[in-house]
């Protein structure tokens, strides 16, 4: 079990350290920020002092070793557009995006279980076939698509929901959250949806695919031979079987939400980290960029390896295979 | 072995004949391939066919801005089918132009990424050991990031262009192909006709590609299939982030992100059209994918 940790986060360190050298190889050749933050009319002078202030005339190597050595003190780099610490601003945005995150979540697997075990235990049926074919739009339809749509139907058309912002917040334990308040559940039903719809129907298919195969199995048969209600046969039976798979993906997709929070965040105008990282690539403010891209590189890695530990404690299979491997 | 026992020939079709018969057995599929052959014909034919240049500035009219759909020019005869957007610009002439530059993105990034893929799949498989380990590695660092993400990291790098668009969509997909591909061929190098062409003394070279290849094109279809919907929706996504096309070559994505600035003052047409045509492409080719898939897979054959 030992050797397997380590080996793992020694892999996760390594991701790390790849996303941190792209990431910073990258956002070096997006151009050169001083012209944009400097009036036109500016000096030669002034260009070399904001130059030297932002550290942009020491060698590549040099700046992305004085970057690595900030990065591991929490310094990411002062915004040249706010003035202020990239990472202050961004870990102010992170509420927004984990409570959209976390509501979609939710929402995907509320409302894409049954959708899933229903589609699953009558597979040719009108409803479970247009499960189906609902789950085939959400997969293959763009995104920000589907956002557009919702706020054609809801906010411009039908005049129920507004079509962008946060709305109204509260604090809940320190934190700014809208889900309290009438007002900011309205803002946040939208893009809630828009982010949930594409997990949705990947969890409605494995939970489809899965109540299939477990409903052949003898336990389920045995379950309704012993004439136990249709009811506890679902609930018990069959819906414990099929979650080993859907947990796990659940785990691995909180990871790629937040990632995919991006576009919904831009098209429902939500104030999140990545509306941020959007704003920030258009004005060139590289510190932001580069704080946005490593806390996510960060988030998504741990969620990687926290998932992966909990399912080898689980299922010892894993890790023995990873070992020989 | 009755047949071989009466003597009569049995005539075996070729495998693409097979497969071609098996696909228009389902409806829906061929609504789909036709649906997809008409796109891709609008996006070829795009100069042609189109009512007026979209890009061309002397054959805009500011006064034709904004136009609903079905509205007739002020000063010529054209009728605005599908309206016209803010600059007055015939929005059927646009989704055809921005089609072409959608569909151009998707299959150019398309073969250079199944190029890549196949060519470093099966020398992995090929060769196996050191280099298999640390190729694999470097398809599985990327596979645990979305896509999108790295699309973007990519691009806040590249800046903005249609070649650096189709950079960033190559370096996405690779992997996926070179994943497939390697499985494929690690099943079929433990095969006997492997063995054989080996026996025969063919370079490697000759056995990768003209034995070991051919052999793994069917899982690489299905996979091509659903990759190339996925990079048409992800161009259009990037272009509607504002970090994809320029504006100069407005993909069907760019085009919507244009529109949507209107869309909450009631000009629904400007996003809402273009947003159909890239729709029904997306399904069109997923209609296709679902029943190659279905046909192409050895353990559905009857």
């Amino acid at each position: 079990m030992i050797v397997y940790l380590v080996r793992r986060l020694g892999q996760s360190l390594l991701a790390l350290v790849a996303m941190a050298i792209l990431v910073f190889i990258g956002v070096y050749f997006i151009g050169n920020p001083v012209d944009v933050l400097i009036n036109p009319e500016a000096t030669q002078a002034d260009i070399i002092a904001t130059t030297e202030r932002l550290g942009l005339d020491k060698p590549l190597y040099q700046q992305f070793g004085i970057f690595v050595m900030n990065a591991l003190q929490g310094d990411l780099g002062t915004s040249f557009v706010y003035g202020r610490p990239a990472l202050d601003i961004i870990l102010e945005r992170l509420p927004a995006t984990m409570e959209l995150a976390l509501v979609a979540l939710l929402l995907s697997v509320g409302i894409g279980i049954p959708l899933g075990v229903w589609a699953g235990l009558r597979p040719y049926s009108i409803a479970g076939r247009s499960i189906m074919g609902g789950s085939l739009l959400g997969f293959s339809l763009p995104n920000f698509w589907q956002g557009m749509l919702l706020i054609l139907i809801f906010a411009v058309i039908l005049g129920w929901l507004p079509a962008g912002g946060r709305g109204e917040t509260t604090e809940f334990l320190g934190l700014q959250v809208s889900f309290l308040t009438l007002d900011g559940l309205s803002h946040l039903i939208l893009p809630a949806i828009n982010l949930a719809l594409f997990k949705m129907s990947l969890i409605i298919r494995l939970a489809r695919a899965n109540t299939r195969e477990v409903c052949l199995q003898d336990y389920v048969k045995f379950a309704r031979a012993k004439g136990l209600s249709g009811r506890r046969v679902v609930l018990v039976h069959v819906l414990k079987n099929i979650m080993i798979p859907v947990v796990t993906i659940i785990g691995l997709e909180l990871g790629s939400m937040v990632a995919f929070a991006i576009v919904t965040e831009t098209v429902f105008a939500w104030p999140g980290m990545g509306k941020l990282l959007i704003d920030s690539i258009n004005l060139l403010d590289r510190p932001v960029i580069v704080a946005y891209l490593m806390l996510t590189v960060l988030i998504i890695v741990a969620i990687n390896l926290l998932v992966d530990v909990i399912y080898s404690l689980l299922d010892p299979r894993i890790r023995l295979s990873e070992m020989n491997g | 072995m009755t047949e071989i026992a009466t003597n009569t020939p049995v005539r075996i079709d070729s495998p693409s004949k097979r497969i071609a018969k098996q696909f228009i057995e389902d409806p829906v599929a061929v609504v789909g391939l036709i649906l997809f052959g008409l796109v891709a014909l609008i996006a070829i034919a795009a100069p042609w066919l189109a009512p007026q240049n979209p890009y061309d500035l002397a054959q805009l009219n500011i006064m034709d801005s904004s136009l609903p759909p079905g509205e007739t020019s002020f000063d010529t005869e054209m009728t605005y089918w599908l309206g016209t957007d803010q600059q007055g610009r015939d929005m059927l002439s646009a989704i055809m132009y921005g089609l072409r530059i959608s569909l151009l993105v998707a299959t150019v990034s398309l073969a250079l990424a199944i190029t890549i893929g196949t060519i470093v799949g099966v020398f992995a498989a090929f060769f196996g050991g050191r280099l298999d380990s640390i190729i694999m590695r470097i398809v599985d660092l990327q596979l645990s990031f979305p896509a999108i993400l790295i699309a973007l990291i990519l691009l806040a790098l590249l800046g903005r262009g249609v070649d650096k668009v189709i950079m960033a969509l190559v370096i996405v997909q690779w992997a996926y192909y070179a994943r497939t591909v390697r499985s494929s061929a690690m099943v079929e190098r433990s095969k006997d006709y492997i063995d054989a062409a080996r026996c025969l003394g063919l370079p490697s070279r000759r056995i990768m590609f003209r034995h070991l290849l051919p052999n793994c094109v069917p899982p690489l279809i299905v996979v091509a299939t659903v990759q190339i919907a996925q990079a048409i929706a992800l161009e259009a996504t990037l272009s509607f982030l504002g970090v994809g096309v320029p504006i100069t070559e407005p993909s069907l994505g760019l085009l919507i992100a244009n529109g949507y600035d209107y869309l909450l003052s009631g000009n629904y047409w400007i996003s809402v059209f273009p947003g159909i045509a890239l729709v029904v492409t997306i399904i069109a080719i997923n209609l296709v994918g679902d029943r190659l898939r279905d046909v192409l897979n050895p353990r559905l054959q009857k």
